[in-house]
């Protein structure tokens, strides 16, 4: 039979409850954070209270989930940035997105056909975009958001520096600026260089987009069926609509991604990780994967002036057939694009939901299918990837993971 | 339904000289006036009587009761590291009412302040019309009784701060809807049966179409137009029957159903009919020789949500919860005759959406997995101090690690 247990004074029962009641309300029961350097998100050290504040409003900004009364579609992608950008990091090919319809530089052959995104999905009653046939395409994956403001405050001047469009060095990486055409509502950078009324874009696969504005409406505008004072026309109908986000927000969102650290590199001083980094740059990698970029003047206090390693060079590569999906964008060749930057590499499975989904559709499993899909103006640095011996390559992916 | 306070501040101040005409009467308890109705602890009632078995103050020469129950709590938590720092929280006061209007009809009202006064619901407002014990009519706001936590939701009857995640995260606690329906038991024996069966308004939109962004049945609350309208123009059935033999315990099997989508207005055609579909198992159980006491309930659900909508919003959805309540001493503490502590813990698990992506092939995420230690003091069966320690680890639609929560709440429920 069960017996319940006697205790001398009920006085201590109480006292042992308000004890541990109080003892309890201590840190350490709580889950530890991750490491700074695990993580993507978070914001550059240094801003200051009022840029902090504007941070927050952006960080909400872009994890708000769009529901129909707040404008979702009716045709779209995804309903949040962070459903395509979990945590800022890579996109999982759930999300992942096509766009069609322009073979050359001569423009889109299918703009009346919903070019140049196809949205897939729809809100109850309403169908979603179907591929035209004929149309080539290319499939897309989101790429992590993480340290743009630095992408963002690289001079023109710079890149031009990095680039060699005729291979004037004979090793075979030209590298060559997108010479686009600009959005109306555009702010031209510090410094911007034109070229026949044409300016540097960097962001996006295709470095069809000019800054984190021109980006950002469109994201809204294109993936979620947000219309904003920038990118007013509803993508289903082609109609000019009242704003459903507002240019507040879309200015919020615009500083987040400015403000989003750099991801932070791990185990820097394992010998291996080291020796992997001598392999990245003795193998030609670092030809187009630039370890260190500079930034130029920047309002935003912190990133004014600053060295940074993104592994990237921001120029337009010719990636060989492999990767020549026919279609592109702006002026890039259809087998064009843009380096994109490696840092974070290690932590993409994070958000991808574990595993690797890379190259500009996900189609590498790994980051080694990544560099075995390398082609044209990379099929040098590829070879060279094929004939390391076994540690060499086990190193570089060390140190690649690291990033 | 929802009422804000600012828009209605003379029901406000209505309900809370009620509130304190109910704390002026219970204070005087010597009062012969006022008879305290305690709740029937026996083994002849199920899960489903719960709104009609709770603590009553009865006025004599009158046939009205009122009654309620008040449950704050302090909160510390943190997520990853981030501490949410140390916060008091005033969850809910609820009061009830009932009146006996002539033997055989009965009316039970109950109205709950959420979070302060931020939201005010009429959780149950329904006239009950005995035609034999087997056979009653009931009429007007009414709980759902999907699982048994939708109807036997109060407070104090629980040694958790928190509510179960099935309950409230998974189907809608506190589900209430305009309708009608017929209930009865009937007893054999050491055995019992009761079922339930409703016709009421229902869901809508928005439980594939919110902000959590997930199929999301609680999202149906946040509808006040429920208790005017139909949203679909279809009813949802709601139905239960449960069995309960006094020496092992109560099972109860529930299904919930019906259209949720507007698939047409003015007679013009927007969608196909969509319907949700729950089905849910309860028990209850005390193993006699420890006094064990095991509360359990598992969901399912089904919603037909458009394959060109986003996976985001899942067709299936499961989730369990399993409370185990151990009382560890029963005597006199202080100056309480009849004190009980009791150790518990509670396991919580939600799958939001089951299946796998048509584009990959692999499992969608967007579960949460929790499980609470707790220790309870009740001064007596009405009243209850409860200290948690709750761990959660929820992972995203991508199954990316989890995000781990951690909380201590420490909190008092009473009814009055
Ligand atoms: C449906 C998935 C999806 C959604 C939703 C989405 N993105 Fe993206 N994002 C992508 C893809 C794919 C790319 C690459 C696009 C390209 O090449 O133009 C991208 C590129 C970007 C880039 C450029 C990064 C770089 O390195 O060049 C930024 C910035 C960005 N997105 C921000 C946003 C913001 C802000 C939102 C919300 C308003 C958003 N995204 C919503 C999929 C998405
Ligand atoms: C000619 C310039 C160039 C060279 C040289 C080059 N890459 Fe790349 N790399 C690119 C471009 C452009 C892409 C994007 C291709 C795409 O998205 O389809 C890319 C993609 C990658 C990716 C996948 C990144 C992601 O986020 O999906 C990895 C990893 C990578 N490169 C590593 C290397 C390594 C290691 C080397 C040396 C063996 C190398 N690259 C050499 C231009 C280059």
């Amino acid at each position: 039979m069960y017996k319940p247990i006697k205790m001398k004074n009920s006085i201590h029962l109480i006292g042992a409850f308000i004890v541990l009641a109080l003892t309890v309300a201590c840190e350490r029961t709580l889950p530890y954070a991750p490491a700074e350097n695990e993580l993507l998100d978070g914001p550059i050290d240094g801003l200051t209270t009022e840029e902090q504040a504007m941070f927050l409003r952006g960080d909400e900004a872009f994890s708000d989930v769009f529901t129909i009364a707040k404008g979702l579609g009716p045709i779209f992608v995804a309903n949040q940035c962070s459903s395509c950008h979990p945590g800022d990091g890579k996109g999982s090919p759930f999300v992942r997105f096509t766009r069609f319809g322009q073979p050359d530089t001569l423009g889109n052959q299918y703009l009346d056909f919903g070019a140049p995104q196809l949205q897939h999905k729809a809100i109850p009653g309403f169908l979603p975009e179907r591929l035209p046939l004929g149309a080539t395409f290319t499939d897309l994956i989101a790429p992590a958001v993480t340290g743009l403001g630095f992408l963002d405050a690289v001079s023109d001047a710079d890149l031009i520096a990095l680039s060699d469009p005729n291979d004037l060095d004979g090793d075979g990486i030209s590298g060559r600026p997108h010479w686009n055409t600009i959005p109306e509502y555009a702010v031209l950078r510090p410094n911007s260089i034109s070229n026949n009324g044409r300016y540097i874009s960097r962001f996006g696969k295709k470095g069809n987009a000019y800054d984190l504005l021109h980006q950002t409406s469109g994201a809204y505008n294109q993936d979620i069926g947000i219309t904003s004072l920038f990118e007013p026309f509803d993508p289903l109908t082609g109609l000019e609509e009242d704003p459903e986000v507002s240019t507040q927000t879309v200015n919020d969102v615009v500083f987040y991604l400015k403000t989003l650290k750099a991801p932070i590199q791990r185990n820097e001083n394992d010998p291996e990780v080291i020796a992997g980094k001598l392999v990245f740059a003795q193998i030609q990698c670092a030809s187009c994967h630039r370890p260190t970029l500079q930034t130029g003047f920047s309002p935003i206090d912190v990133l004014s002036n600053k060295e940074f390693h993104p592994y990237t060079d921001l120029l337009l590569h010719d990636m060989g057939p492999g990767l020549d999906d026919d279609y592109t964008e702006g002026f890039a060749l259809t087998s064009e694009w843009r380096t994109p930057p490696l840092w974070g590499l290690g932590l993409s499975k994070d958000a991808q939901g574990g595993d690797y989904f890379l190259m500009h559709d996900g189609r590498a499993l790994s980051i080694e299918e990544a560099i075995i899909l390398h082609g044209g103006e990379a099929g040098e640095a590829k070879n060279r990837y094929t004939l390391l011996p076994e540690i060499e390559r086990q190193q570089l992916i060390k140190f690649l993971e690291s990033l | 339904m929802k009422i804000y306070t600012s828009i209605y501040p003379k029901q406000l101040h209505l309900v809370i000289l009620l509130f304190l005409t109910v704390i002026t009467l219970s204070a005087q308890e010597t009062d012969p006036v006022v008879r305290r109705v305690q709740t029937d602890t026996s083994e002849t009632v199920l899960n489903m009587d719960a709104t009609y078995n709770r603590p009553f103050l009865a006025f004599k020469k009158t046939t009205v009761a009122l009654g309620g129950y008040l449950e704050v709590n302090s909160i510390y938590s943190g997520e990853d590291g981030v501490s949410e720092g140390l916060s008091f929280q005033a969850r809910r006061l609820t009061i009830f009412m009932s009146a006996s209007i002539t033997k055989r009809i009965k009316f039970l009202s109950e109205i709950e302040f959420e979070d302060g006064a931020k939201e005010i619901a009429i959780e149950f407002a329904a006239l009950d019309v005995a035609l034999h014990p087997a056979l009653n009519f009931r009429g007007g706001i009414i709980l759902n009784p999907i699982g048994a936590f939708n109807q036997n939701h109060d407070g104090p009857k629980w040694e958790f701060v928190e509510r179960p995640d099935v309950a409230v995260n998974l189907l809608p606690a506190t589900w209430s809807n305009v309708g009608f329906g017929l209930y009865g038991r009937s007893f054999k024996e050491n055995w019992i049966f009761g079922y339930e069966v409703y016709l009421t308004n229902g869901f809508d939109n928005s439980i594939i179409d919110n902000e959590e962004n997930k199929t999301f049945l609680p999202a149906a609350k946040e509808n006040e137009e429920r208790f005017e309208e139909s949203n679909s123009g279809k009813a949802l059935l709601t139905g239960k029957i449960a069995i309960k033999y006094s020496k092992i315990g109560e099972i109860g099997f529930s299904y919930m159903g019906g259209v949720y989508n507007k698939f047409e207005e003015d007679g013009l055609t927007l969608d196909e009919k969509r319907r949700v579909d729950v089905f849910a198992i309860d028990i209850n159980t005390t193993i006699k020789k420890t006094r064990t006491n095991i509360v359990g309930e598992v969901a399912f659900i089904n919603v037909d949500v458009p394959d060109t909508f986003t996976q985001q919003y899942g067709s299936k959805q499961w989730g369990v919860f399993v409370d185990v309540v151990q009382p560890i001493l029963t005597r006199k503490i202080l100056n309480w005759e009849n004190a009980t502590l009791n150790v518990a813990a509670r396991f919580d698990y939600v799958d939001w959406n089951v299946g796998t992506f048509n584009e990959t092939n692999t499992e969608i995420g967007e579960q949460l997995v929790a499980i609470t230690p707790a220790i309870s003091f009740r001064p007596s069966p009405q009243t209850v101090f409860r200290l948690n320690y709750r761990y959660q680890w929820q992972k995203d639609i991508l199954n990316n690690p989890a995000a781990k929560t951690a909380s201590w709440l420490f909190g008092i429920s009473t009814y009055f």
